[in-house]
């Protein structure tokens, strides 16, 4: 079972939830921090890192010999990274998105690959607790196929935590993306409903079941609540704006960690969900 | 001489546009006749990324000499460059006023982009 943890709003407590939900559960699950932008998870969890290796995604690269300057790599390309002029051919590798169209199309094998370093996937582990995270080169501007790289290192035998990023656009889909369930940090405040909105359409439009966890919960309004109960979006969890969590989290603990009585509750969290994935995929066979 | 300039629309008396890549018209103006061809630019208005290269692209094939305009990223500077296209920014008023301007050769060329990439 795959789970992503994601917001709309950054700075709700996604990885708070997905750190914790991680230890709570202990070695039968793995956690991928997906952030791949400002990676976090690490300093909670404090996993032994025991593997670092570079990834890289494929841009091409263009033989001005056996090149005609037909045109036809710069026509297919969307995202406008190859540019014919005169005879020359400029690869813009930072607009590449890899999808191989200019080496299909190209009559004469002119376009062979090479690769755009993208940034580090790191494994490791806590207490037998697999973890991953991936770890954006600086100067790139495209995520989401680093955050792909990192899930396709998923451990099928596990129950894969993904902390995704924040926001709701393409590295977030990519987290998102082809999980059983999304949990949905939100904090009862305006900025905060706003963005749980955004997010909202987006896990429909994917057609995941999701779940709701309150952060700082009795802070703010109650129009996250009444959000929820109109969106049908069961509220899983509930966390109090306590000091002794703020005090962990400042030291960088984790509440299971300085306050027991909260591993049940997300271990209980960790149910709720199973009982919603198993039911929906029931659903599905029963439709099917 | 031919020269590009970046226009919001598609006459001589048209106000320069100061966006290279999404200006809705690139207007090729001789500047000893000044005989013009306004060229649509507007498929690369809404462009998804690199419109400051595809119109560079555009400026190279019609055969410019310059490029008069606002501003100007990197990677439509380096498009610009390796097409042998020379560019002036900055360039405020109407189409036919830089084209004097041009003519006039009162012109400052630009050694490098004078506004960072878009992502």
């Amino acid at each position: 079972m795959i789970i992503s943890i994601a917001s709309g709003k950054g700075g709700t407590g996604k990885t708070t939830v997905s750190t914790n939900l991680t230890l709570a559960l202990g070695d039968r699950v793995e956690l991928l921090d997906c952030d791949v932008e400002e990676p976090n998870a690490h300093l909670f969890l404090k996993p032994e890192i025991e593997q670092t290796r570079r990834v890289e995604t494929p841009v091409p690269k263009v033989d001005l010999e056996k090149c005609t300057f037909c045109k036809k790599c710069q026509e297919i390309c969307r995202f406008n990274a190859l540019a014919v002029v005169g005879k020359q051919v400029l690869v813009f590798s930072e607009l590449c998105h890899s999808c191989g169209g200019c080496m299909l199309v190209c009559p004469e094998k002119a376009i062979s690959e090479v690769g755009r370093e993208l940034g580090v996937l790191n494994f490791g582990n806590r207490d037998g607790i697999r973890f991953i995270n991936g770890l954006m080169r600086v100067g790139e501007a495209m995520s989401p196929p680093l955050i792909k790289q990192v899930r396709a290192n998923a451990n099928p035998d596990k129950i894969t935590l993904i902390d995704a990023p924040p926001g709701t656009s393409c590295p977030v889909i990519a987290a998102m993306n082809d999980t059983d369930f999304v949990l949905l940090v939100t904090e009862p405040t305006p900025f905060g409903l706003h963005d749980l909105k955004l997010a909202v359409e987006a896990v429909k439009l994917l057609g995941i079941p999701a779940g709701l966890v309150v952060n700082r919960a009795d802070l703010g309004t109650d129009d996250v609540y009444r959000y929820a109960e109109q969106e049908n979006l069961p509220i899983l969890l509930s966390i109090p704006f306590d000091r002794r969590i703020a005090e962990a989290y400042s030291r960088g603990k984790l509440i299971v960690e300085e306050m027991p009585e909260w591993r049940e509750k997300f271990v209980g969290l960790f149910e709720q969900i199973e009982t919603i994935v198993n039911r929906s995929k029931a659903q599905l066979c029963a439709n099917s | 001489m031919k020269v590009a300039i970046t226009s919001k629309g598609v006459t001589l008396d048209s106000e320069v546009d100061p966006r290279f890549g999404r200006a809705p018209y690139i207007v090729v103006v001789d500047t000893e006749t000044l005989e013009f061809e306004a060229v649509d630019n507007s498929s690369n208005v809404n462009a998804f990324k690199g419109a400051g290269i595809q119109a560079a692209t555009t400026v190279c094939e019609k055969g410019a000499e310059v490029l008069m305009t606002g501003y100007c990223g990197p990677k439509a500077f380096a498009t610009l460059e390796a097409g042998g296209v020379k560019v002036v920014d900055d360039v405020t008023g109407t189409i036919r006023e830089a084209a004097e301007l041009m003519k006039s050769g009162k012109v400052t060329y630009s050694t490098a982009a004078n506004k960072e990439a878009h992502w």
